[in-house]
């Protein structure tokens, strides 16, 4: 799960670290009060996405008097923001945060996540803030530093001096800065995060250390026990099909092609995909049905993909095995009735039941394409799609 | 011969009065040799009962001295289930099968930091299970779909497994054994170290490796197969299609940073001197080609 950087920055400030003063709005008039209420001469204005390259993406704007607040606010609140994390169309913009203006003398960058090789939680750190860090690791890899750290004992006082120093904190904002990298630590290990990064981290003209951005992401298998991260979702945010999909457990994300997928597991879903694209086609979905999947679940995931004004025709691809073939098999029978199906249906089954699922499919009346194997079925649903 | 299962394992099941433990006891009960197999239930604050005529202890350790069991299937709820291993592992069994989807990673950190000294071997979480055909069956795999054989498979992937299964058997092609080492990011087994184990493995004459987008647990296990490997690998890796920074149904699978995408893969497999194939409906033939 995403948050905002406003978000990210409350919890980050429960944990020690400190962040420009601000506040979320809503609204132009939101806005412009933020703004009083922080006084000084110099406020930000930032766009609240979770994707991120605001910046660079004309999302952050510097105000110098409360009438550029305003106008600023009036300009990005509602405006369709574009950056290459968002897609074409951008993201709409509904939330702004208001901060005042800080004093950057250097620019920092700080990363954490959980690294598969180690099986621990990893802190990146570099001088070289504010920069796309993917950029800077793959031109100057030798500039991000890290520390792989203990999930017992947490990170300790002489690696986060060592991580400051190397990354060129001025000494007097040593011990900040350390605070600030254990906070950080902290907070990402007790909100169960799955990725944390402040960038940049900053430090004032007088040697203060301040995270300017946070960006959180949270392991969805660990949120039952944070009530509290949760409350923070913004379904604004989220792709309404990938909403109502997990309503009905299902894992579906969107994408951009005209073939929709139903297939059981996630390595066969991607598989699918896969093939599709190899036999010239292009998948509109991913969308694994899970191992139990009912009648009302098959039916559910047919609405969910016939929602998409670009589908062309669907394939389904199970390969069953607790899961029974003759179940679903019953099960997309009921859904392609229930939802008046237009699109050319591909159906491959395989495995328990497999003769008897094909029956009814067969004796159902119904329209549906027979693929004997995948390499069959996929080529049958790029074939439906081009009219052949 | 086979890896980590055999005939003769002894193995009880975590979870045992749940509705999923219960299931799948049954099935790898009815399977081959899985009556003699499956010898022990843990649940706690149900010690006493039996299911199916399988004693249910309180604990592993009771489990384990009672029946002498030294593997155990995990089927225990998600914010349980890692607390589970620990128990396991405490218990000092051989070989912990956590078949339970869903954990948190912070959870398995920790679990996985508690395993460092110890000498007990995890598959999983979140995997169908291991299974060596015609003798025993531990996990959600359908048993029937199986043979023994000659190729060894090893996969981070449940049904694409057994459609690799399927394409094998297809070719008249039996396994030795099938092991789904799992899709969570911080897990037990990785491709290498199974690789290892049907290297050593008389039975085993080739591998079948199916991985997906995300970390670089496949490149590892290629260098390995380059250096050390004396029998054929091919490969599949799910996800090219796979757009960056989504989550594709499991944990692990995702491309981030730019890091753990299907081409990388396929690419350093290749190198390595596996054969592999971009079209999965083709790795029983390229298992077929390799094995004249």
């Amino acid at each position: 799960m995403k948050i905002h950087e406003y978000q990210g920055k409350e919890i980050l400030r429960k944990y020690g670290v400190a962040t420009p003063r601000g506040f979320p709005c809503f609204s132009v008039d939101e806005a412009v009060e933020a703004a009083q209420k922080l006084g000084g001469r110099a406020w930000v204005v930032k766009a609240q996405i979770h994707a991120g390259g605001r910046g660079k993406g004309g999302g952050v704007k510097l105000a110098r008097s409360l009438a550029e607040v305003k106008s600023h606010a009036g300009k990005l609140l509602g405006m369709q923001l574009k950056t290459h994390q968002t897609g074409p169309d951008g993201q709409k913009v509904r939330r702004l945060l208001v901060e005042e203006g800080a004093d950057i003398s250097q620019e920092l960058y700080l990363g954490m996540v959980v690294d598969r090789g180690s099986q621990r939680v990893v802190l990146m750190a570099s001088s070289e803030g504010g920069m796309d860090i993917e950029e800077v690791a793959a031109k100057s890899p030798g500039k991000i530093h890290r520390v792989t750290i203990d999930p017992v004992t947490g990170l300790g006082n002489g690696d986060a001096e060592d991580i400051a120093r190397k990354i060129g904190v001025p000494q007097r904002a040593i011990p900040q800065a350390r605070d600030v990298l254990k906070g950080l630590y902290r907070a990402f290990d007790e909100t169960d995060a799955s990725l944390a990064e402040v960038n940049p981290l900053i430090v004032t003209g007088d040697e203060r250390v301040l995270a300017l951005d946070a960006k959180m992401n949270f392991d969805d298998n660990a949120l039952f026990r944070h009530p509290e991260i949760v409350a923070m979702r913004d379904l604004d945010e989220e792709d309404p099909a990938e909403i109502e999909a997990s309503k009905f457990d299902l894992s579906y994300i969107s994408l951009d092609g005209d073939i929709g997928c139903l297939v059981n597991g996630a390595g066969l879903a991607m598989a699918t995909m896969d093939i599709i694209k190899l036999y010239g086609g292009s998948p509109a979905n991913f969308l694994d049905v899970g191992g139990g999947a009912s009648t009302e679940k098959v039916t559910e995931a047919f609405k969910i993909m016939l929602k998409n004004p670009q589908l062309k025709a669907i394939l389904v691809n199970i390969f069953g095995g607790i899961m029974k073939c003759d179940v679903i098999a019953e099960g997309v029978v009921a859904a392609a009735r229930q939802v008046s199906l237009k699109v050319p249906l591909v159906v491959r089954l395989e495995g328990t039941n497999v003769e008897l699922g094909k029956k009814i499919l067969a004796e159902s009346g119904l329209p549906i394409i027979s693929g004997n194997n995948m390499a069959d079925a996929a080529q049958k649903v790029v074939a439906a799609t081009k009219g052949k | 011969m086979s890896v980590l299962i055999d005939r003769n394992t002894r193995v009880m099941t975590q979870g045992i009065t749940g509705k999923t433990g219960q299931f799948h006891t049954k099935m790898g009960k009815e399977y081959a040799n899985g009556k003699n197999c499956y010898v022990a239930g843990v649940t706690p604050k149900k010690g006493g009962q039996s299911f199916e005529g399988i004693p249910i202890f309180e604990t592993v350790k009771e489990a384990k001295e009672k029946t002498g069991a030294t593997v155990s299937v995990i089927y225990v709820p998600p914010p349980f289930a890692a607390a589970a291993i620990d128990e396991a592992v405490d218990a000092g069994l051989e070989l912990v099968i956590c078949i339970t989807e869903g954990i948190p990673v912070r959870d398995m950190i920790r679990t996985r930091y508690k395993m460092q000294e110890a000498k007990t071997l995890l598959v999983g979480p979140n995997c169908p299970g291991v299974i060596t055909p015609d003798e025993i069956k531990i996990g959600i795999m359908p048993g029937h779909i199986h043979k023994r054989g000659p190729v060894g498979v090893v996969s981070r992937s449940g049904t694409l497994t057994y459609e690799a299964v399927g394409q094998l058997m297809e070719q008249g092609l039996g396994q030795s054994t099938c092991v789904g080492i799992g899709g969570d990011p911080v897990s037990g087994l990785k491709h290498v170290d199974v690789l290892k184990m049907f290297n050593d493995d008389p039975r085993t004459e080739a591998v079948v490796m199916v991985g997906e987008i995300g970390g670089t647990d496949e490149e590892e296990a290629a260098r390995w197969v380059k250096a050390n490997m004396r029998k054929p690998v091919v490969g599949f890796i799910a996800g090219v299609t796979a757009p960056p920074g989504k989550r594709m149904g499991h944990a692990g699978a995702i491309i981030s940073g730019g890091k753990g995408t299907a081409a990388e893969k396929l690419a350093v497999m290749e190198e390595c001197g596996i054969k592999v194939t971009r079209n999965p409906a083709e790795m029983g033939k390229l298992m077929r080609s390799v094995l004249k």
